[in-house]
């Protein structure tokens, strides 16, 4: 007979890993893909693998190399890192700069604060705002979906829907002219609009989110509460002046919203542990999002948002805590 | 050049009226402390491990400068020489207490103490311990899971692998006593360093009858009591079916040694074997 | 919908392998061991000594506070020592060993089949008689059943509940016992209403357990006063606090017994203990155990005496499978691992599960990835990433601060973390301190 084995209970496990969350993640992802496959192509294709490969790499050989502990890599959240890196650049970037987003997502992203689980924000984000801040002309240059299919730096580039907007509206046009002249929103909806490669069919990345929340990858706190925050507070300032501000529906399914809801914010490491913590995060990202947007320079703000809340989700996960047993039902009877 | 002027003469004028505010709120809230807790805690040796019973050398300096009689008050890291230069500060009398060293009194190794379980949990003794007695038939002895080792600030200890129990490095214990507080099995012990570091002490604590404890490993104390007997000084006592040697009364002579039947009994740092000459006198005049 | 518990919960893989298989009483043992402390509270204080003659239901040891249980000798014969033995507490405790001879029981015990549904005893005779039988909790936590019994002055019970649950994986026992011994359980609901004074008594039945639930509401017709609450599948239903979550929407606050929400929980096996305890003057001495396992030929139930050696149980449940990697006694969720298969069955041993080696061992800890899977499945809200942080750092005051003594030990959180952590190890071991340094303090 075998030695017995000694352990505290439990003695069963529900067989739920970090592999299969991840992994899980990236089956959600694969819609998203295909959509940025056709509507890119070729920049798409190289963009997706430079940063996913650049990504895995660089986490191996910092693992090997500086930190000395096992490798991680199997574990799918490199790759994973290096897809939504990917998904939020231009298909028409270079492949150094990509490579240089991989490193600063990994290396400062990541393992600077010990590697999985203990970086306060999201590595894919903070590698993509380095980058959009660094070399703001090739992070803005958006090549036109379709026709650039064959075609990676020699794209043709066009504005995205945003930056149609935010041009018009500062130079005195009204929101309704400025409405003529982006796609439909039956096209926003299937992502046939210039963005980032993985961000613009807000369909692939629904169909993502229907996934996750079916194998309980993650719950709808985070992504409704984001989305329904900036849906009511477009909404109302549309109601305001809707000449002035865009609709609820028009900033939903432009930029990555859509991405950053579904796929960014609700990133485990850098998201808050207490379901009533993630609606605040998730309004809080909403808030500062149409703020950005609305008032701000820059067209775009889901990036900034996101890693401006991921910064106060210590402070939430110590103030908000998830609702105890016996604390509020107080029906006893004396 | 006015204007110049005015910004000198006025942030001058605002500057000095605050440092004179400050001197006497300073004056006022003052807070008087002894300046021979300073001077104490100067020759403390800043290790703030709480080996002496109070949290951190400055406490241990004031509690040191309040009481009157400091013999009971110890810093184990110093010793003798620190708590000297801190009693001539304050002018008060210290008893030189005896340097110690922690032992652990635990021989089960692999080979010993035949594992007959398999510990599948958090690595953490004391765990380990309020889930049952071990992966062994011992159930008093070491665990093998470190917990000791991470209590030690000093870096004094560590596991050796192939026999699966913690090791002091002599030099380096300064018998702060965090390994013993650790230890969910009381098996680590603050012992006497003895002279030129040589000690004797039942590397045992399994109260087991002999059966058991013999049937569990190999080298556990049966509570033969022949240790007791041909003690030529009492220091041997027999309680819970487990011999004790108390360091206050042993006077190393290493008869013990000889006749314990499972080699409980160890020495160390004894010169290796000479033929059979027994000195117990001339031993403890050292 | 049907009814649960409003927070967290898991549902594990169901393996009833026994369910359905009638209780099989175990032949008497030749040899009995009947550890002194098989309950919670004070261990009692053995009566008999060494060449005793003793008969089945004798008393053995009485109880030595109030807080703690009388054991009756399970067997008839002679004390052959008492002394220290490994218990399914893994370590050496006190034990009184009896060797059988024939099976003769105490006069005063009604061994016939018979029902006797009327109630005669009055309130405090049934409380008495509940203690004087040694009944504890059944259900595994072995809380003395008497003192549950006892409402404290100032408060009153408005419903029992009993625990028909059985959130268990791979347990089976409460559920054959419903089956089977359903008239007593419900002439043992009325005593336990009786003792309480309440008109209203629930028996919580989850969902995986039709038959039971049908049988019982049949039942139930027969008797006033009793209502059977069908329950979704969800672990730990079982705990008191979840069940009477469930059953009556009644959160007891933290720190506080069930009596606060005026309820009383029992077990449906501790019932029947009181049935046979007050109408037949039987003690407790004998339990339906449960012996699963994937690779355990012969799933079963057994009625088997306490003190009955655990390979006697195995054997008759088609012997220890070769590939055995652990011998838990209880459950998979919170039952607890044995270092050997000699242990003895006591009171609380409601099952014993052979778990095959590929099963036996955990899976390797990783990085938490703060998924938040721990915080969603609690059952009783709290944080448990956070509270094995602090409990491993040992920063005491904050573990306190976040509740740790509410921690029920259900281990959900162990069970779902997808980097195998181990939670409820480091919770434990916080309870433990934090529990010692708030006894410190009201001192």
């Amino acid at each position: 007979m075998n030695r017995l084995t000694v352990s505290p209970s439990p003695h069963v496990h529900s067989g739920d890993s970090v592999k299969k969350n991840m992994y899980g993640v990236i089956i959600a992802l694969v819609p998203a893909l295909a959509a940025s496959l056709y509507y890119f192509g070729l920049g798409a294709a190289i963009v997706t693998i430079t940063a996913v490969v650049s990504c895995v790499f660089f986490e191996w050989a910092i693992q090997k190399y500086l930190l000395k502990n096992d490798s991680t890599i199997m574990d799918g959240s490199a790759a994973l890192t290096g897809l939504l890196l990917a998904f939020n650049m231009p298909s028409n970037l270079p492949i150094w700069i990509i490579i240089i987003g991989s490193l600063v997502a990994i290396g400062i992203g990541k393992m600077s604060f010990g590697g999985l689980g203990n970086n306060p924000f999201n590595p894919a984000l903070v590698g993509r705002v380095f980058l959009l801040i660094s070399f703001p002309v090739q992070m803005t240059l958006w090549p036109k979906p379709i026709v650039s299919q064959a075609h990676y730096l020699d794209a043709e580039t066009g504005a995205t829907p945003l930056s149609v907007m935010k041009e018009g509206l500062a130079n005195g046009e009204t929101v309704s002219t400025m409405m003529s002249k982006i796609p439909s929103y039956t096209e926003l909806f299937f992502g046939n609009s210039g963005g980032s490669a993985g961000e613009i069919a807000a369909a692939a990345l629904l169909i993502g989110l229907i996934f996750m929340l079916i194998r309980k990858i993650i719950t709808w706190h985070i992504p409704v509460a984001i989305i329904g925050s900036i849906a009511v507070f477009t909404g109302i300032l549309h109601l305001v002046n809707p000449e002035v501000y865009a609709g609820p529906l028009f900033h939903l399914l432009t930029g990555g919203v859509m991405l950053g809801a579904i796929f960014m914010a609700t990133d485990y490491v850098s998201s808050p542990m207490a379901n009533k913590g993630m609606i605040i995060y998730g309004i809080g990202i909403g808030v500062i999002t149409v703020v950005i947007r609305v008032f701000g320079a820059y067209p775009e703000g889901v990036s900034f948002a996101i890693l401006i809340m991921n910064g106060f989700v210590p402070l939430i996960d110590k103030y908000v805590k998830p609702k105890r047993f016996g604390e509020v039902v107080k029906t006893a009877k004396a | 050049m006015n204007v110049v002027l005015i910004t000198i003469i006025s942030l001058g004028v605002l500057g000095s009226l605050a440092a004179i505010i400050l001197y006497f709120v300073a004056q006022k809230f003052k807070v008087f402390e002894d300046p021979r807790i300073d001077q104490v805690e100067e020759v403390l040796p800043a290790a703030n491990c709480g080996g002496c019973g109070y949290p951190g050398c400055r406490a241990f300096a004031e509690a040191m400068v309040k009481s009157d009689d400091i013999s009971d008050l110890n810093c184990p890291v110093g010793g003798a020489d620190t708590m000297s230069a801190a009693a001539a500060i304050l002018g008060k009398e210290v008893a030189a207490a005896d340097p110690m060293v922690a032992v652990v009194r635990c021989n089960g190794t692999c080979e010993n103490r035949p594992r007959i379980t398999e510990y599948d949990g958090a690595t953490s003794c004391t765990i380990a311990t309020s889930l049952y007695g071990g992966d062994t038939g011992c159930s008093n002895g070491c665990l093998g899971l470190g917990e000791c080792v991470d209590a030690c600030a000093f870096n004094a200890m560590y596991m050796d692998e192939e026999t699966g129990l913690p090791v002091i490095i002599e030099d380096n214990c300064v018998s702060c006593g965090a390994c013993v507080d650790a230890c969910p099995k009381n098996i680590i012990e603050l012992r006497k360093k003895g002279p030129k570091s040589r000690r004797i002490f039942v590397s045992c604590v399994n109260t087991d009858k002999g059966a058991a404890a013999k049937k569990a490993c190999s080298v556990a104390c049966i509570a033969c009591k022949k240790c007791q007997k041909i003690c030529p000084f009492d220091a041997i006592t027999v309680e819970n079916n487990l011999a004790y040697i108390d360091y206050n009364k042993c006077k190393l002579c290493r008869k013990c040694v000889a006749e314990c039947p499972t080699n409980a009994i160890h020495m160390i740092n004894f010169p290796p074997p000479k033929p059979k000459v027994e000195k117990p006198v001339a031993e403890s005049a050292e | 919908m049907l009814k649960t518990f409003s927070l967290g919960g898991v549902h594990p893989a169901e393996n009833k392998f026994s369910a359905g298989q009638k209780i099989e009483v175990l032949p008497v043992p030749e040899q009995v061991s009947v550890p002194i402390a098989q309950h919670i509270g004070a261990p009692s204080e053995p009566v008999v000594a060494k060449g005793d003659e003793v008969k089945v239901g004798q008393l053995i040891a009485k109880s030595t506070g109030f807080v703690s249980a009388n054991i009756h000798s399970p067997v008839s014969g002679k004390v052959f020592k008492i002394d220290d033995i490994i218990d399914a507490s893994g370590y050496k405790r006190k034990a009184i060993i009896i060797k059988t001879e024939g099976d003769e029981w105490d006069e005063s015990i009604d061994r016939s089949e018979d029902l006797i549904t009327e109630v005669t005893a009055s309130p405090e005779e049934i409380i008495k008689k509940v203690g004087e039988a040694g009944i504890v909790g059944l259900g595994g936590a072995t809380f003395p059943a008497h003192v549950k019994l006892s409402v404290p002055p100032g408060k009153t019970c408005e419903v029992l509940i009993l625990n028909g649950v059985e959130c268990e994986p791979y347990l089976t026992a409460d559920h054959q016992l419903m089956m089977e011994k359903g008239d007593e359980i419900m002439v043992g609901t009325q005593i336990l209403m009786k003792a309480l004074k309440v008109e209203k008594a629930i028996i919580g039945i989850e969902n995986n357990k039709p038959d039971a639930i049908k049988h019982m509401s049949e039942l139930a017709g027969k008797y006033p006063g009793i209502t059977i609450q069908p329950l979704k599948v969800q672990y730990p239903q079982g705990g008191e606090k979840q069940l009477i979550d469930a059953c009556i929407g009644r959160q007891i606050p933290s720190g506080k017994l069930p009596i606060e929400v005026g309820a009383v929980v029992q077990n449906v096996g501790t019932t029947l203990a009181v049935y046979e305890a007050v109408q037949k003057n039987k003690p407790l001495f004998e339990r339906v155990v449960t012996v699963t396992g994937k690779s355990v030929s012969k799933p079963s139930n057994f009625l088997a005496r306490v003190g009955t050696p655990l390979n006697q149980l195995i054997d008759a449940a088609g012997g220890l499978p070769e590939d055995t990697g652990k011998v838990i006694g209880g459950g998979p969720m919170m039952g607890k691992a044995l270092s050997s298969t000699e242990v003895p069955i006591t009171k609380g041993s409601s099952g014993i599960l052979i778990m095959p080696d590929e099963m036996a061992k955990r899976g390797k800890t990783e990085a938490c990835i703060r998924c938040s899977k721990c915080v969603s499945v609690c059952p009783m809200g709290l944080s448990p990433y956070l509270l094995m942080t602090v409990s491993d750092k040992a920063i005491w005051d904050r573990a306190e601060e976040e509740k740790i003594m509410d921690c029920i030990e259900c281990g959900s959180c162990s069970f779902t973390c997808p980097a195998n952590r181990p939670l409820l190890d480091y919770i434990r071991l916080g309870k433990g301190k934090v529990g010692q340094i708030m006894r410190s303090r009201t001192k």
